[in-house]
């Protein structure tokens, strides 16, 4: 019985291939782009993951100072006590043109690390090299090659075992590297301690005592852009299931007379659904493996960019390099199944309640989903409603993706009442009899190709969304960049006392020298650079602030206030007219907050002088040069020639600018390309409806064509039918795509970056957009339509024929 | 009228349905063809209606020879001077009763409120104007289907058939009003049954056998 019931079930899918592929690619469309984000993502962590055990001591508790850095007193004094503890200092600095996470340690108490033994086996004078007064600075290989020209760095090796981004060195180096002489950021407790030791509470009240959390860091520093590439994910896994729901709903329901046949021989309907639910595991499972291999090919295409990414924007170590990871697979399997199973609850469902004698056909199918535009409608705005709520309940950014989820999916549900009250309206406006068809016919096929449309509703509210606040932050950046970047040219010295010489060389050939130097402080617990600037209208003119008290500018100057930039304000809840700690008994007011887009880490500028009476051995050997933009090539040509700086010393303004967009550029390739694959699966879920309607289409049209049309008008017309959907889908999409831009820009940017953009509107990507969406929804309809042209006579009689 | 002359047809990969039929309808005239399943009756009516082309032979209607005819001159032909009643109703799903009455009357420019209403009256359909065709019974839509074709006052009216799908009763029912309005307003009637009681009523007949006029 088992057999035959299977036969019978199986010769469906044999008489409709086109569907049977089309469910396929739904599922595999849908599990290629949620595993692709998942691959990007594993790929991550484990980098992370792995960079945390290469810098070793991840499994070891350490000791820190709650607001900030230790002096290396409190270490030494420490050790005198007996404890047997390892010093970190940590902080991001730029290397030449390379913006670094340099980790400094002692290589004599520090626990095995795998950096260290890797290069000591290739060469045992690493130890000692490292411990000499020039030290040894240990890079993976690309750093390796691109720090190799700058000037004024000690040696440098390359090892595959420092991570991604990572200079590993001496921590008397890296305090001066860093401009943090005497500071230690924590003390790693080593495993073997002699008996009887004072306890470390009563040592040293003031310093805690906490688990490892190696990798911690870095993995709670991304988790926001993780959370992006998730949700973005979600949503192409959703538009890939609508082609699941749409392909496995028409299926059942063409195959509605087929189990009234199967139940009325004797099959009990529990094993019939049983078999077909084994039926769509299987399929499920073809196509999930199928979205694997293809997801596969995905992550492996974007991970490069993606890496760039995370470590020009955190830091972060992330390899470019894809593997192939078992929970990956069984992850992407489960979701496909899971995906299917959800997509096709509702058939399935129907069919265990079908009676017997229930009638087969599209209409009854298009009433049932007309009664359900109500509830639709209800659930969309309950949903939009309970996102609203969801962001006041929730703070952060679990809120503002509950609301984003709320709201697409809510405007989703609503969009075929809406276009079926539109269609109505059009037919109600409408004279003639094919218009009035038209309108009235493509309100009929609503039920068939809704959730197609409400995919491409989705891909092009994301399209608007990510589109208008990438573009929002282009413009709010470039326009930043100009006022960050004011000086003429930048130029990096080969060490401190090349810089002073530079300086007196520059002071009569040009309008201003102006220092850039800065270094590492600790607010509440996380790294703040403080900038030190001279007293220059460059920067009273120029520089981004958002807000300021009164007479910011003078009280900056004189050092008796800070400049703090957004992301640090806003994390550190700290705004003017606050006071902020920099350090032990350094606390200024904040003057002002300035943006500073780019920069995930907090920053600050207060004046020169005030900043190295805090820090000492600041480097000073990079500097802005105020000159007229004509003499630039001419000056760059000089100072090489005298100083004999190289290429990459020398950085005009505008190259600085090219460089720092490309980089921007960059971050938002992934977006892009998930953004194009999302209305690409859109497109294709149009296309698939159409295809599958096909064979119910023909009764509709037969008897049109019948009273006196012919089949290339009835093709231009189905043709027009899809246009007209897409086109008011497109306008519907335009609100909701604000919405989310509205919602990216004001809640998901202030949690994820720290910083807020305001909002630009684009009126030109709209109407590419637009053409983009007709030009998807026509190609789409374009193939139905030419087979219609193209059909013969004979076949659309079969429509007539008496034994059908 | 209609004048069918030494016409074949043959679908590909099949043996010849028609071969060398020939038959002629004056204006006014009902006629009756009658044959066993697949002799070939539904496809001559197809051709009759310039529904599908022709191998050899040729077929006038109304003065013009559909061998000339391309797809949109048949076409328009099909709108201008023939209806088509078929078994399975065949009405638009998506429009009202009222509209798929006067719908292929408007399609050929040549709507008459006064007939169309007329139509529905005697139709019986007065009550079910807004009523889609799911929601009424196969005679109410056959009738609708008869009020379709009449409305646009065709000069030949082509019934695949026309009552097949209906019990005894209601076909009856709707044969009398479909032979009644067609003789009040005069367009020929070639109907295709395999039913000799209905055959018996029409002005003359033809039987179909292996594709030739018996």
């Amino acid at each position: 019985m088992i057999g035959a019931a299977c036969q019978a079930l199986a010769s469906h899918w044999r008489r409709h291939p086109l569907q049977l592929g089309t469910l396929l690619a739904g599922l595999a469309l849908a599990t290629a782009l949620w595993s692709a984000v998942q691959a990007i993502n594993a790929e991550a962590r484990a980098s992370y993951a792995r960079a945390a055990s290469q810098i070793g001591g991840a499994t070891l508790d350490v000791l820190e100072a709650p607001g900030g850095p230790m002096s290396r007193a409190r270490y030494v004094a420490l050790r005198r006590a007996g404890w047997q503890l390892s010093p970190v200092l940590e902080g991001r600095t730029r290397l030449g043109e390379e913006q670094v996470t340099l980790l400094g340690l002692d290589p004599l108490t520090h626990p095995p690390l795998p950096a260290f033994e890797a290069a000591m086996q290739a060469d045992q004078a690493v130890l000692a090299q490292m411990l000499t007064q020039r030290g040894l600075l240990l890079a993976p290989p690309e750093l390796v090659a691109a720090l190799s020209d700058v000037p004024g760095l000690p040696p440098l090796r390359a090892s595959d075992s420092v991570p991604p981004g990572m200079v590993i060195t001496d921590i008397g180096l890296a305090e001066r590297l860093l401009a943090r002489p005497g500071q230690i950021d924590r003390l790693l407790i080593l495993p073997q301690q002699p008996m009887q030791l004072t306890p470390l509470d009563q040592l040293a009240p003031d310093l805690q005592r906490r688990a490892s959390r190696a990798g911690a860091d870095t993995a709670r520093l991304t988790d926001s852009f993780h959370l992006n590439l998730t949700a973005f994910g979600l949503l192409s896994f959703a538009v890939g299931l609508f082609i699941v729901h749409g392909t496995v709903g028409l299926a059942f329901e063409q195959r509605r007379a087929m189990v009234r046949t199967l139940r009325a021989l004797g099959l009990p309907v529990r094993l019939l659904a049983g078999l077909m639910l084994a039926e769509l595991l299987a399929l499920a499972l073809v196509g999930g493996l199928l979205g694997l291999g293809l997801g596969y090919l995905v992550a492996a295409a974007l991970l490069p960019d993606v890496a760039a990414t995370l470590r020009g924007l955190y830091g972060a170590p992330v390899a470019g390099g894809l593997s192939l990871r078992p929970s990956w697979i069984a992850g992407g399997l489960a979701m496909a199944l899971l995906g299917t199973l959800a997509a096709s609850a509702q058939a399935l469902w129907r069919m265990l309640r079908m009676p017997l004698l229930s009638a087969p056909g599209l209409q009854a199918w298009a009433q049932r989903a007309a009664q359900g535009d109500r509830r639709m409608a209800l659930a969309g705005l309950g949903l939009i409603a309970s996102g609203i709520a969801a962001l006041g309940l929730v703070k952060g950014l679990i809120g503002g993706f509950a609301l984003i989820g709320g709201l697409m999916l809510g405007a989703a549900l609503l969009l075929p009442p809406i276009l079926a009250a539109l269609l109505g309206l059009g037919r109600h406006l409408t004279r003639g009899p094919l218009g009035e068809w038209l309108w009235a016919d493509t309100r009929a096929q609503l039920p068939g190709i809704g959730l197609a449309l409400m995919a491409l509703l989705l891909a092009l509210a994301a399209n608007i969304g990510v589109g208008t606040m990438v573009s929002s932050f282009r413009l709010t950046f470039t326009g930043w960049l100009d006022q960050r970047l004011v000086s003429e040219l930048y130029l990096t010295a080969r060490d401190d006392a090349q810089g002073a010489e530079i300086v007196r060389w520059l002071a009569p050939r040009s309008d201003a020298v102006l220092p850039i130097r800065a270094a590492e402080f600790t607010v509440q617990g996380n790294p703040v650079t403080v900038y030190g600037v001279v007293d220059h209208p460059t920067y009273r003119d120029n520089w981004p602030l958002l807000e300021h008290g009164p007479d910011a500018w003078a009280q900056v100057n004189a050092g008796q206030a800070v400049f703090i930039n957004e992301q640090l304000a806003r994390r550190a809840d700290l705004w003017t007219g606050d006071a902020v700690q920099l350090a032990p008994g350094w606390v200024l007011p904040v003057a002002g907050i300035y943006s500073d887009y780019g920069n995930p880490t907090g920053q600050a500028i207060t004046a020169l002088p005030a900043l190295l009476a805090h820090a000492r051995a600041v480097p000073n050997r990079r500097f802005g040069v105020r000159i007229a933009p004509g003499a630039v090539p001419d000056l760059i040509e000089a100072l090489r020639a005298k100083f004999d700086l190289p290429a990459s010393a020398l950085i005009d303004q505008a190259g600085l600018k090219s460089r720092s967009l490309a980089v921007f550029d960059k971050t938002f390739v992934v977006t892009g390309a998930l953004n194009l694959l999302t209305l690409g699966v859109a497109g294709f879920a149009i296309l698939t409806s159409l295809l599958t309607l096909w064979s119910l289409r023909l009764p509709q049209l037969a008897p049109v064509w019948a009273l006196g049309l012919t089949r290339g008008r009835l093709a231009r017309l189905e043709l027009a039918r899809s246009l007209l959907l897409a086109t008011f889908t497109a306008l519907l999409a335009l609100p909701l795509g604000l919405a989310l831009a509205w919602v990216l820009l004001a809640v998901i940017n202030v949690q994820a970056f720290g910083w807020r953009l305001p909002m630009f509107l684009f009126p030109l990507d709209w109407l590419r957009l637009f053409v983009l969406a007709l030009l998807a929804a026509g190609l789409a309809a374009a193939l139905p339509a030419r087979r219609l042209y193209r059909l013969p006579p004979s076949e659309l009689l079969k429509v007539f024929a008496n034994a059908r | 009228m209609l004048q069918i002359e030494n016409v074949s047809k043959t679908y590909p990969g099949a043996r010849p349905v028609l071969q060398g039929v020939s038959l002629h309808l004056d204006a006014g005239e009902t006629l009756a063809l009658t044959g066993e399943s697949g002799s070939g009756k539904s496809t001559l009516l197809h051709l009759a209606g310039a529904l599908d082309g022709f191998d050899n032979g040729e077929i006038t209607l109304d003065g013009t020879r559909l061998s000339r005819l391309d797809d949109s001159g048949r076409a328009a032909l099909r709108r201008g001077c023939v209806a088509l009643v078929f078994q399975q109703f065949n009405l638009i799903p998506s429009l009202t009763v009222a509209q798929n009455l006067s719908f292929h009357a408007r399609l050929a420019g040549r709507q008459d409120p006064a007939w169309t209403k007329d139509l529905t009256e005697r139709l019986g359909l007065g009550e079910l104007g807004a009523r889609y065709p799911e929601q009424l019974s196969g005679g109410q839509q056959q009738r609708v289907a008869i009020g379709r074709a009449l409305a646009a006052r065709p000069a030949l009216l082509l019934a695949d058939e026309p009552t097949g799908n209906l019990d005894e009763t209601a076909s009856n029912a709707v044969l009398d009003l479909m032979l009644e309005l067609v003789r009040d307003s005069g367009p020929a009637l070639f109907l295709v049954t395999h039913s000799e009681r209905i055959a018996a009523r029409l002005d003359r007949r033809a039987h179909l056998s292996g594709g030739r006029i018996a």
